[in-house]
């Protein structure tokens, strides 16, 4: 095997392959990074049974073949190398990388003992980067962290027709946001549970490239996930198990008191005053004609409050939150203003949406449910 | 809503007093003297109170016990060797209860600062704003009508220790038992004090008199010449500091009325090993509901979740999960409580299990799912649930010795004792004089344990 490409394609490439190799692989030759050089143009690729990348790039190949290298070593060398055509050059047994004055050799690994990638599942349709990047962002802080409880930590897509619904929770704060894509079917309908942050990840990485195309729920393998996108595509496992059962019930029918505040202005508020919230203890917020006062810390300990301006249309309500949460939503929104809605009683959950100026109705797609705190008896 | 676990209590601030207005109070022989009380053919007879079971341990020891070397904490089988003709009871808590809410009622009557440190035995602050007389005889007088009403509203004995820290004042309750007081006078703390063992002291136990004994030292008096550096190299900064202080008889320790408890468990010791999982399961849940129960009503919410197991071997191994916020809800407890146990090989048999809630608060972090199911009651409790657990892990404590009952035709009595398909029962009461005992099936359908 033996081809040759620019230091900054090579570069790219192998970082965004290598970013998936795991640290302590099961078997060895996982841990490895595997090159294809065919008729001008070299894959990497890397799989951990879990997900898999490939990255496929235009090269000047003199000798085609395929070889195995530890993806690690391969990834600092690249990502060192100087501003030079790179050269690789292999044998059964060893890998010469040279560029400019510098030359590597590194063993190879058993190339015959890596296992195949899963193939791609056929596409179902294709999404706008940036739209998607940023809806699977702002449900993503919602996602859980507790692998004993391993569907909570998977973000939820549905799809029906041209609308994509993705959604989190943790159980104690759930996101939810609607997107809109290019189906290749009208009629499609799918749902997956993919891994939160496989799927941040994802999407994070090929948003640059444009339009991202979705695969799933093909008939030819349903536990898999496939995005896509300017020569790189991955796949991902699904969470096995059921999501939260008809989550949309979760959203109280009825409002009582709804809050419009600034958001910048609000976030600001909530991380000062929670200063004194030690290990997330809660931070109050009471609602009454124009303000919102908030307040944390009580009895001997230390204590912080401060009031902001609010429009606040219903009875006044008062109620707390972990600041943790609050900070999660609100910073989620990426609106001027925020609305929240809340029923008569500070015990249910509250609806933190965004809005874009003080008349204006939510209509984002997003939606923050947050479960408020309660004080013992 | 205080975010931290530990709510403020009263108290009154460090200092050295110059009266003697720490007051210790001390049941005598607690459980056993309830059961003498209330057994009059027990009175002036050894008592045993504590588990009966084969992993028992001794609980209380009257006094007539005592000659024969029986001691709390000591296994059951031990005491019945030592003293084969005690009474061996095993404990009615709701009665020890009920004393004790009298006991501590006549405290609060005192002063609003009572420490109490278990059900028979607490501190109290004398010197709060009560007009009390603090003079040495004021103090003994106090002392004297105390003992007095608790022997009048319960029957039964109190001894009382008065001192200017509490450190004296428990010792000097214990010098005064049985059924006596003691006031130390302020100034003579050290004359008392130096000539008892060291082992009199907070903080002394058998591994620290071990190793103060190869210095040779013997007495408080002998602790309090060795120099404070010598005694930190000996058992480490904190507890070598607070022991040259004791010595000294400086104990600034205030009384505090609200011990802010930093967790909440229960736990059992099995009369055999179990090795069932879905037994040790079904165990578990039942400690976590029970816990859950215990946590909320002292008002808390709880955040880490323990289990302790204990295996066939003695090995104790102790595991805890943390939820992101606190909870009162005994379905999370319990979920997290099994999903610590899965973690656990049981296979060789487990002696005993606990389950323990801490990281208290008094907040509560709802859970959106159970939000919308609106089901906050947990599955009520199941009484026949209940005595099919214990008596998986018990042996039969259908009639338990010493546990109240009452008979349709010859009323009032207690469980003297049962075996062979047999219970027998002495009927008499705190009231009565000593009653007849008479012999029953244990399925007699007049026969029926009597509420507490």
């Amino acid at each position: 095997m033996k081809f040759r490409l620019d230091r900054d394609t090579l570069a790219d490439a192998v970082a965004w392959t290598a970013r998936s190799l795991p640290n302590r692989p099961t078997v060895p030759v996982l841990a490895g990074l595997r090159l294809d050089a065919s008729e001008g143009e070299v894959s990497f690729s890397s799989f951990d049974y879990e997900v898999s990348g490939k990255v496929t790039v235009d090269a000047e190949v003199a000798d085609p073949g395929t070889v195995l290298v530890s993806g690690k070593l391969l990834a600092d060398i690249a990502r060192s190398l100087p501003g030079k055509p790179v050269e690789f050059s292999a044998d059964s047994s060893k890998v010469v990388i040279t560029c400019g004055n510098a030359r590597f050799t590194l063993v190879t690994l058993p190339v015959e003992e890596y296992p195949n990638l899963p193939a791609l599942p056929a596409a179902s349709g294709t999404v706008d980067g940036t739209v998607f990047a940023e809806a699977v962002t702002q449900v993503a802080v919602a996602a859980g962290r507790d692998d004993m409880l391993p569907t909570l930590t998977g973000i939820r897509i549905e799809i029906e027709g041209e609308m994509v619904t993705l959604g989190a929770t943790d159980r104690y704060r759930l996101a939810v946001r609607e997107l809109t894509w290019n189906p290749g079917r009208p009629d499609i309908s799918a749902l997956a549970l993919v891994p939160a942050r496989t799927l941040v990840d994802a999407a994070k990485t090929l948003a640059p490239a444009g339009e991202i195309t979705l695969a799933l729920g093909g008939e030819a393998d349903d536990s898999l996930i496939g995005l896509a996108a300017g020569g790189r595509h991955t796949t991902s496992r699904l969470i096995d198990g059921e999501w939260v059962p008809n989550y949309r019930r979760l959203f109280p029918a009825e409002t009582a008191t709804v809050a419009k505040i600034e958001i910048d202005a609000l976030i600001d508020s909530v991380k000062r005053v929670a200063l004194v919230a030690e290990r997330n203890t809660p931070v109050r917020l009471a609602f009454d004609d124009n303000q919102v006062v908030l307040e944390a810390g009580s009895g001997e300990d230390a204590q912080a409050s401060e009031a902001l301006q609010a429009h606040v249309d219903g009875p006044a309500i008062a109620t707390g939150f972990n600041p943790t949460y609050l900070l999660d939503g609100l910073q989620a929104l990426g609106t001027p203003f925020v609305h929240m809605s809340f029923t008569d009683t500070p015990l249910k959950p509250v609806v933190v949406e965004g809005i874009d100026s003080l008349e204006a109705q939510p209509t984002s797609g997003y939606r923050y449910l947050a479960m408020p705190i309660r004080l013992s008896s | 809503m205080a975010g931290v676990n530990s709510p403020p209590g009263r108290e009154n601030g460090a200092r050295i007093r110059a009266t003697a207005s720490v007051l210790h109070l001390d049941v005598d022989a607690f459980f056993a003297a309830v059961e003498q009380r209330d057994k009059p053919s027990l009175r002036g007879r050894p008592v045993i109170v504590g588990g009966l079971g084969p992993r028992g341990v001794v609980s209380t020891a009257s006094y007539e016990a005592r000659p024969f070397g029986v001691r709390s904490a000591m296994p059951m089988s031990e005491a019945r060797a030592r003293c084969p003709n005690a009474a061996f009871l095993g404990g009615r808590f709701g009665a020890y209860r009920a004393v004790s809410g009298i006991v501590m009622d006549r405290l609060r009557a005192l002063s609003p600062l009572v420490e109490p440190l278990s059900l028979d035995e607490a501190f109290v602050d004398l010197d709060v704003d009560a007009g009390h007389d603090l003079s040495v005889d004021g103090v003994r007088q106090l002392g004297e009508r105390l003992r007095e009403a608790i022997h009048d509203a319960t029957g039964i004995t109190a001894s009382v220790g008065a001192a200017t820290s509490k450190t004296l004042a428990k010792i000097a309750s214990e010098e005064a038992k049985p059924d006596g007081l003691v006031v130390v006078e302020p100034g003579t703390e050290l004359d008392i004090l130096h000539p008892l063992p060291i082992r009199v002291l907070p903080g002394v136990g058998p591994a620290t008199a071990a190793r103060l004994a190869r210095l040779g030292v013997k007495t408080v008096g002998d602790l309090a010449l060795i120099a404070e550096p010598d005694l930190v190299d000996l058992l480490g900064d904190a507890h070598g500091r607070s022991l040259h202080q004791l010595a000294r008889a400086h104990d600034p320790r205030p009384v505090s009325s609200e011990r802010a408890s930093k967790s909440i468990s229960v736990e059992d010791t099995f009369d055999h090993d179990v090795t069932d999982r879905a037994l040790l399961s079904a165990l578990v849940t039942r400690m976590s509901e029970k816990v859950t129960d215990r946590m909320v009503s002292a008002g808390h919410s709880g955040r880490t979740i323990t289990l302790k197991v204990r295996l066939h071997d003695f090995t104790t191994l102790s595991r805890s999960a943390t939820l992101p916020g606190p909870t009162d809800d005994s379905r999370a407890v319990t979920r997290l409580a099994l999903r610590l146990l899965d973690e656990i090989d049981a296979t060789n048999g487990v002696r005993l299990l606990g389950v323990g809630v801490s990281g208290l608060s008094d907040w509560v972090q709802d859970d959106l799912f159970a939000a919308a199911t609106d089901t906050r009651e947990p599955a009520p409790p199941d009484p026949e649930l209940d005595r099919q657990l214990d008596a998986a892990v018990h042996t039969d404590q259908r009639w338990v010795p010493g546990m109240d009952v009452v008979h349709t035709q010859h009323g009032a009595g207690w469980v003297w004792g049962s075996g062979r398909g047999r219970v027998t029962v002495r009927f008499e009461t705190a009231d009565t004089p000593p009653g007849p005992v008479r012999t029953f099936a244990v399925d007699d359908a007049d026969l029926a344990p009597s509420p507490p």
